[in-house]
């Protein structure tokens, strides 16, 4: 059964350029070829890419597919499904995998509809259990794991949670590059230009420290609780997804898979359960503080330092501690 | 403009999670349910976009019994009338399974633009409308933030990675997951929720559906609690207490203040 990588490119700004997931990506599916004592290939998809696949040439792969076609220039649901389903049905692919990347999320689950199939989402690990498969993901916005099993017949379909396997464990080797030229007739959906709003004014990944704010705060009013810990500490104030939905602070601090990723000093998640679209923005903090009232809240999975309690007890106490510990 | 909306029952976001004795779902009998939290802002863009252009909202909701709660919520806000796929089991089906069923009640319906969140709060998949419209075979665009109506089609504005975002423009009729905070959730007025009372909820079943449960091509064996990546050291005690002991280790031991 053999496995296919399909790696992901997007020229956004300049020519295309990988998705940094894609290696992860890359390294998953080297460390199933052996567990599986099976061959590994991978794909990559676009047009003008021959450069982009010289790049595999030099890593362990059985071969390496330039799947490139002018329809395949701008990502479309429809082009990349027909492109992806002609490749795995013409090379046999038994497990075909792919970063879970917001482009994966929009045309997986119709390749593997139209092939009758269902796709693992968003997988965080993997293990072999007589000579199956059995992959990893979260259930309830990762307060619960869940082993999942293929019941059917291949080609299995799974996506990779951002950060579930390292990018540097990739082996070199050689690899055969191959061209690919698929069949394909115009999406019916057109895609436009690739935007960014208005310059974003607050730059947190320059912060040393940054006090976030979630859930567990309630209501808008109850902002300046934590403002004062910012303060006390020197710190950025940020939020997740929920709070600058809701309008509390401004999208531009909010960090996560669709906002900001940050890495600073401290990073202290006052009332935030921590989804993974959160944690994916901030666990390569180097110290994680949380303060959250349920303990098994996945925040506190990748936190230095908990406080399982009220935030609206615990924070003007903690103030109070910090100033005392600054004079 | 006919526009469907698809929406789930999920657990309360702060609910107490225990795993089954069986391993191999929740306890679920003593929890409190609630709308899976990126469909109510799908039904919040479904209501604004009849506002603005006419037409009708139809909620269509697979679940056991209890989620006609969260139907009549939804009908309360302002959808026109409901379809409720009356499923005790849905554990029974995979996405495309549970997919199935809401194409077979849907494709009568004939809409012109069908809306779901972009994925559930309790399985997650993140796929449920992609695979919807593959089997109606309609265009789709997935995490949306905005929507404008055109002429016979519409243009709407994806989410991606970094800040970045993409304008895409399809014809109707299309298929959309819809993002949490694209809009501002309104709540059910008193008049409202007297109107619901009135409002159709139609009842299918699979089997009445023609839609009855195909082999599940995937299996989830074991629920359980995650593994720790890090030993986290917590303070416990009064606040004042907690803190003070915090306080100490991230001056002398992370010195980070």
């Amino acid at each position: 059964m053999s496995i296919l990588v399909v790696m992901e490119q997007r020229a956004v700004q300049g020519p295309p350029a990988w998705s940094r997931m894609s290696w992860e990506t890359l390294a998953a599916g080297q460390q199933l070829a052996r567990e599986l004592q099976q061959p590994v290939s991978a794909a990559v998809l676009g047009q003008g890419i021959e450069g982009l696949a010289t790049e595999l040439a030099d890593k362990k792969l059985d071969h390496v597919y330039v799947v490139e076609h002018d329809l395949l220039k701008d990502y479309t649901p429809d082009t990349y499904t027909a492109a992806v389903r002609q490749l795995v049905e013409h090379k046999q692919a038994g497990i075909v995998i792919f970063p879970h990347t917001y482009q994966v999320r929009d045309f997986l689950p119709k390749l593997a509809t139209a092939l009758g199939r269902v796709a693992v989402s968003d997988v965080v690990a993997h293990r072999i259990e007589d000579g199956k498969l059995v992959l990893v993901r979260q259930l309830f916005q990762g307060k619960l794991n869940v082993d999942v099993r293929f019941t059917g017949e291949p080609p299995y379909f799974a996506s990779l949670q951002a950060g579930a396997y390292r990018a540097d464990h990739i082996e070199a080797g050689s690899a055969a590059v191959e061209k690919f030229a698929p069949q394909l007739t115009p999406s019916r959906i057109k895609p436009l230009e690739l935007f960014r709003e208005a310059q974003r004014a607050v730059d947190l990944t320059a912060a040393e420290i940054i006090v976030s704010v979630g859930r567990g705060i309630k209501e808008a009013d109850n902002i300046p609780i934590v403002q004062k810990l910012a303060d006390a500490l020197g710190a950025e104030l940020a939020a997740s997804r929920p709070i600058c939905d809701s309008g509390w602070l401004p999208m531009e601090r909010q960090v996560g898979s669709s906002g900001q990723t940050v890495a600073p000093k401290m990073y202290l998640a006052v009332g935030i359960s921590g989804a993974i679209q959160h944690l994916v923005g901030m666990k390569g903090s180097k110290t994680i503080v949380a303060i959250n009232k349920d303990a098994n809240a996945p925040i506190f999975e990748v936190a230095d330092y908990g406080i399982v309690g009220d935030l609206f007890q615990v924070v003007p106490a903690l103030v109070e501690e910090i100033k005392k510990a600054k004079t | 403009m006919k526009i469907i909306v698809c929406i789930k029952q999920v657990p309360a976001r702060d609910s107490q999670l225990r795993v089954a004795s069986s391993g191999a779902w929740i306890q679920d009998a003593d929890l409190s349910y609630e709308i899976n939290e990126p469909d109510a802002y799908a039904l919040e863009e479904g209501l604004q976009l009849k506002e603005k252009h006419g037409g009708e909202v139809v909620v269509l909701c697979a679940g056991p019994a209890r989620a006609a709660q969260t139907i009549r919520e939804a009908l309360a806000k302002g959808a026109d009338r409901a379809i409720h796929i009356e499923e005790e089991d849905l554990g029974a089906f995979d996405p495309l399974g549970a997919a199935r069923l809401l194409a077979a009640a849907l494709k009568p319906e004939n809409p012109d633009l069908v809306l779901t969140g972009l994925q559930s709060d309790d399985l997650g998949y993140g796929q449920t409308g992609v695979i919807l419209a593959e089997l109606l075979g309609l265009p789709h665009a997935t995490i949306i933030m905005q929507v404008e109506k055109q002429d016979g089609a519409i243009r709407v504005k994806r989410e991606l990675e970094d800040g970045w975002f993409q304008h895409v423009e399809m014809p109707l009729p299309a298929l959309l997951t819809i993002q949490s905070g694209i809009n501002k959730l309104r709540y059910a007025t008193l008049m409202g929720i007297k109107k619901a009372k009135n409002k159709e909820i139609r009842n299918a079943t699979a089997a009445s559906l023609g839609a009855g449960s195909a082999t599940p091509s995937i299996q989830l064996s074991r629920v359980y609690l995650p593994g720790r990546s890090k030993q986290t050291q917590l303070f416990d005690g009064p606040p004042k207490e907690a803190a003070a002991k915090l306080v100490e280790k991230l001056k002398f031991e992370a010195r980070v203040i």
